[in-house]
């Protein structure tokens, strides 16, 4: 049926304007993990929405899943046992893709349309352009994206583009059953950790603060932790951003490199003038 | 539970305690979320373990296993010592002011209550009862001063639970139970509301029913049962666990809390006199006068045309326990696998259970089948209980396939989502649900194959004759399609309808004892009434924003919502708090949600708020009805790594139920040190999700969770291969070292605790290693309720 869709541009016999985004929202996951309980519905969810083969595990010590996420398992809730000021403490995070704004894969990728930015803020991976280099890896300050050695691709979170696009939320949104995941607009999201921060503030957790880190131009994931002082507990960053060598390379040294390339044609030009082709070697006498 | 889930959300302190709901129920984990997100509640969590629960909580407190009732006492008097308790409540709603025959008492160095036989360790119980008036009535004294009245007695009998005593018992510091307990019995105050929720952490003891009596003890001294947000709440194991108490799937009860009928009862009107209570108060509605209504439309629903005045609507052909002292007279689950055993029964239909997994004590279960000369196992997979005659599984107990002779028949069953059906859930909704997908291959739901089975026993006992054919002949089989009987039929029948008329039953006291009514549940009265299948409604409007959805699908008992409501407004039919009312007196009438009480009944008149019973209030003081006491007594679990403190003499709980085979031996602390628990996660579900890759993926392997102390002490390393061995058995499982568990300092000594999931075996996807926890665990029962003590035993552990 048509008309299911706010992206129509015109439509026959009505003469009001159509419906239609009017503004480009950039979209949000909310994650709190003061409220995750490490269900790992999520996990599951993803895994299933996305039709991921489940992966051969084995309990290694912990309730973790996985040490980290692999090519076909992108959603891991980590979990890291802890003290907080003598008192004992469980710390529970969804880790995925960030979904950076200024998303370090991208800027690394040297396939063309391999890695896309939508204007909605997810940052999705076209496997069929991907060549398998790997640069987006060394290019990601979180360390999400994870080689397929078999198919030499390289797989993560999509922030269910597929889902989003038709309006429904995160498979791992929908799954969770305490509310500590959320989906939104990205302002919409802050204001929702703002305010859950506040609460904690006033509970006494004074390091309680909203990961948005603005070295990636801040993420598509806004995260809610209670012990700011302590990011590495959660596994994250304190201050990510793109790795020095992939801004170097993509930007001041990119262009030394298409001089390098540039110059090596000319040179190859001038060479060919100067002593034109390489003369064919004198053909041998067949043997008798 | 008292309350629902969603009423959680209207809570100001949850305590979490003998249950670990984060891991256990996420879904309905939400509404603790909600309260905290909110309404800035405060989450207490109360367990051995710092589990998924006590990672969200305001405050943790750790205790040893087993210590919850000295947990518990220790808050009760903390609430009356401190005057931290509803007096208003406490004098109008419970028994507090009643007072207690002369010839009661507690033996403090001993650990027992008045009329204890040390020779046939039993007890009289005619002390433990009210003082009675002319007209048999219970004396009161309203100041509650007389040294006889509940409120004294409790008083005295909580002093001992001083601060430094839970300490000793449990574990856990002074410090740590005082900033517990101030916040938990803050709820006192009429506009704070308070609830405990708790699961098998609880019913798993040799004490279970006195725990649950304790929690009920300290929710009536807050005020806080029948109000929003409070309320003493079980949450249920299963999606339908609730439906099958309510439903009589217990051996000692028929359909809606009936007593089953014994078979010196040997008149219908014999056995309604003993069931049916005399009011002990004046002021008391007594709702179980209508037993007698209850139970003839039941024998209706069984018996139909054939059930007549005259031949006592069918009773002589009811199933009635045996006598006590035949051998036969208890059929619980510990009882039934002893009979089992000793060789005493011949076959076995296992409907939706794997007790080789799920009961405790698993060696004496495989044992015990393999006396059994048949088995049917209805199920979806293939589990430990159908496959125990493998040679992996009777190596447990040193047998070849070749040593057992039972016959198994293996039916392949729907599960839950191949067959449509009501689902009775923790808080009591009887919900309706369609079918999914249909059952694959021959597999058929679990009423289809027991009607197969009926018609043709029926039909052998119609051609044949036979010992007994009656009760079996005579059956009100009605349905439109015998073979496949509708679910909605059987929903209509559990309600019940009026044989003169044929009209559905309305409310309960439509039904009647003359035989003119017919309903197979008469605590479902009101799910399928003239409005018709009530289970399928789904109106999600909530006029209150109270959460209380008064049109979503039937809530036993007509539709209530909130249970002994009449509590949450005050003597004179006023709210507690205005902001969550629950029911109030408009001068006229009740209004609000379903009143748990007589609609129209003036709160001048007085009458008792909990209509269920004969004394019309709640009991502090429980008269007779539990075994081992009329208040609650921390005894230790039968295998305890220490002594009770509180008497030496008398350490565990003298009249736990305990079996003489060489399967039941109980080890002692000195061959068996660490203290160990058993438990679920939230990865799995009880013994069926090991065939899906999924939850294997998220939770691959049995593993047993220790201290890091401990760890260190024995040189055991993350992950490294351990084995625990109890006196009934050993398994092995990866060890995972955590900082989660701490030593506790008990009356001085160093205690260890350890703990393990139930949810691998010999079957099922992965790597299996016959890692079953139930092969180390001991059938010690509970003297009330029979459940096992799969928590709290003893175990040694060493490095594989």
């Amino acid at each position: 049926m048509a008309g299911s869709t706010l992206e129509l541009k015109r439509i026959s016999a009505v003469s009001t304007a159509p419906p239609g985004v009017r503004e480009t929202t950039v979209v949000s996951k909310y994650i709190d993990t003061t409220s995750c309980i490490g269900c790992k519905a999520c996990e599951v969810a993803c895994q299933q929405w996305n039709d991921l083969p489940p992966e051969v595990t084995v309990q290694f010590g912990t309730y973790q899943t996985l040490p980290d996420m692999t090519p076909s398992f992108w959603n891991l809730i980590r979990f890291e046992e802890t003290e907080v000021d003598g008192a004992q403490a469980w710390l529970m995070r969804k880790d995925q893709c960030m979904h950076c704004a200024d998303p370090g894969c991208l800027a690394a990728c040297p396939a063309p349309s391999a890695i896309v930015q939508y204007v909605n803020g997810i940052v999705d991976f076209n496997q069929e352009h991907c060549i398998g280099c790997g640069y987006c890896m060394t290019g990601c300050p979180f360390n999400v994206p994870k080689l397929n050695k078999t198919t030499s691709k390289v797989y993560k979170c999509t922030l269910c583009v597929d889902r989003v696009s038709v309006g429904l939320e995160p498979a791992c949104i929908k799954a969770c059953p305490t509310g500590c995941l959320q989906f939104g607009s990205k302002p919409q999201m802050l204001h929702l950790a703002e305010q859950r921060v506040a609460r904690l503030k006033e509970n006494g957790f004074a390091n309680a603060m909203v990961y948005d880190p603005p070295g990636v131009g801040g993420t598509g994931v806004v995260t809610v932790v209670a012990h700011g002082d302590r990011l590495a507990s959660y596994g994250l960053p304190r201050d990510p951003s793109i790795p020095l060598a992939v801004t170097l390379w993509k930007k001041p040294l990119k262009w030394l490199g298409n001089l390098g390339m540039i110059a090596g044609v000319v040179v190859a030009g001038l060479h060919y003038l100067k002593f034109g082709s390489k003369p064919e070697p004198e053909a041998k006498e067949p043997e008798k | 539970m008292t309350n629902g889930w969603n009423d959680i959300a209207n809570a100001d302190v949850i305590l979490a305690m003998g249950g670990n709901p984060a891991e256990n129920h996420p879904v309905g984990f939400r509404w603790v979320m909600e309260a905290k997100r909110n309404r800035n509640a405060k989450l207490i969590s109360v367990d051995p373990r710092f589990h998924r629960t006590a990672a969200v909580s305001d405050v943790y407190v750790p205790l040893r296993v087993g210590s919850d009732i000295a947990f518990l006492g220790g808050l009760i008097h903390y609430s009356l010592s401190k005057k931290r308790y509803n007096e208003e409540y406490v004098r109008h709603y419970t028994n507090a002011p009643l007072l207690i025959r002369e010839g009661y008492s507690f033996n403090e160095a001993d650990g027992v209550f008045s009329g204890w036989n040390a020779e046939t360790k039993s007890y009289d119980k005619s002390s433990w009862n009210y003082e009675l008036d002319g007209q048999g009535y219970a004396k009161i004294d309203e100041k509650m001063e007389h040294p006889r009245s509940v409120f004294q007695l409790m008083k005295h009998h909580y002093s001992r639970y001083t601060p430094e005593m839970v300490s000793k018992i449990c574990g856990c510091s002074v410090a740590e139970f005082e900033k517990a307990a101030e916040l938990i019995t803050s709820t006192y105050t009429p506009d704070r509301a308070g609830t405990i929720m708790y699961a098998l952490g609880w019913t798993h003891h040799s004490f279970s029913v006195q725990l649950i009596h304790a929690a009920a003890m300290l929710q009536l001294l807050l005020g806080n049962i029948g109000i929003a947000g409070g309320g003493l709440n079980a949450l249920r194991g299963h999606a339908n666990i609730q439906g099958g108490t309510d439903c009589g799937v217990a051996y000692h009860n028929v359909a809606g809390y009936i007593a089953m009928p014994k078979s010196d009862q040997t008149s219908l009107k014999q056995f309604l006199t003993a069931v049916t209570p005399k009011p002990l108060r004046p002021n008391s509605m007594n709702f179980w006068s209508n037993t007698d209504r209850f139970f003839v439309s039941q024998l209706k629903a069984y018996y139909g045309k054939t059930a007549t005045a005259a031949n006592e609507f069918g009773y002589q052909w009811h199933p009635k326990i045996p006598q006590a002292g035949t051998g036969y007279e208890n059929w619980s689950w510990g009882f039934l696998f002893d009979a089992m055993y000793a060789g005493k029964m011949e076959g076995f239909l296992n409907f939706g259970m794997n007790p080789v997994s799920n009961g405790p004590n698993s060696k004496k279960a495989i044992a015990a089948l393999s006396q059994l000369k048949w088995m049917v196992v209805a199920e979806n997979f293939d589990q430990e209980t159908s496959s125990f005659f493998k040679p992996e599984i009777l190596a447990t107990i040193d047998k070849k396939p070749a040593d057992v002779q039972t016959e198994v028949f293996l039916l392949p069953a729907a599960n839950f989502a191949e067959k449509d059906g009501t689902f009775t859930n923790s808080s009591r909704w009887i919900q309706w649900k369609w079918k999914a997908v249909d059952p694959p291959g021959l597999a058929k739901p679990d009423h289809e194959i027991i009607a197969r089975l009926f018609l043709r026993i029926r039909e052998l006992y119609q051609k044949d004759g036979g010992k007994f054919p009656d009760p079996i002949v005579n059956l009100n089989w009605w349905y439109s399609n015998p073979v496949e009987p509708s679910l909605d039929e059987v929903c209509k029948e559990i309600n019940g309808w009026d044989l003169t008329t044929g009209n559905q039953l309305e409310k309960f006291l439509d039904c009647k004892a003359d035989g003119t009514t017919l309903s197979g549940n008469w605590l479902y009265i009101g799910m399928y009434t003239g409005a018709g299948n009530l289970t399928q409604r789904r109106v999600n409007t909530d006029p209150t924003g109270l959460g209380r959805y008064p049109n979503w699908s039937f809530n036993w008992p007509a539709n209530r919502r909130i249970m002994y409501n009449r509590c949450s407004a005050d003597s004179k039919g006023k709210p507690w708090d205005a902001k969550r009312p629950t029911i109030a007196w408009n001068g006229e009438k009740w209004t609000g949600d379903v009143p748990d009480y007589k609609p129209d009944s003036a709160p001048e008149q007085g009458m008792g708020p909990f209509i269920m019973l004969p004394e019309g209030v709640a009991r502090f003081f429980v008269p007779g009805q539990f075994v081992e006491g009329p208040f609650s007594e921390h005894y230790e679990p039968a295998e305890s790594a220490v002594v009770n403190p509180l008497h030496p003499k008398t350490s565990s709980n003298p009249l736990v139920r305990r079996f003489s085979t060489p399967h039941d031996k109980l080890g002692e602390a000195k061959d068996y040190p660490i203290v160990c628990t058993t438990y679920r996660l939230t990865e799995h579900f009880h013994y069926w999700t090991k065939n899906n890759p999924y939850n294997m993926e998220i939770q691959p392997e049995f593993f047993i969770e220790i201290p890091e102390e401990l760890a260190k002490d024995k040189g055991i390393a993350n992950a490294q291969m351990v084995r625990i061995t109890s006196a009934r058995g050993s398994i092995e499982g990866k060890a995972m070292v955590t900082k989660r568990i701490k030593p506790l300092d008990i009356n001085g000594q160093r205690v260890y605790q350890i703990g393990f999931p139930i949810h691998w075996g010999f079957l099922g996807r992965g790597s299996q290693k016959g890692s079953l926890a139930n092969l180390v665990t001991p059938t010690i029962l509970d003297p009330n309720s029979f459940a096992p003590e799969y928590k709290g035993f003893l175990v040694r552990l060493e490095k594989v």
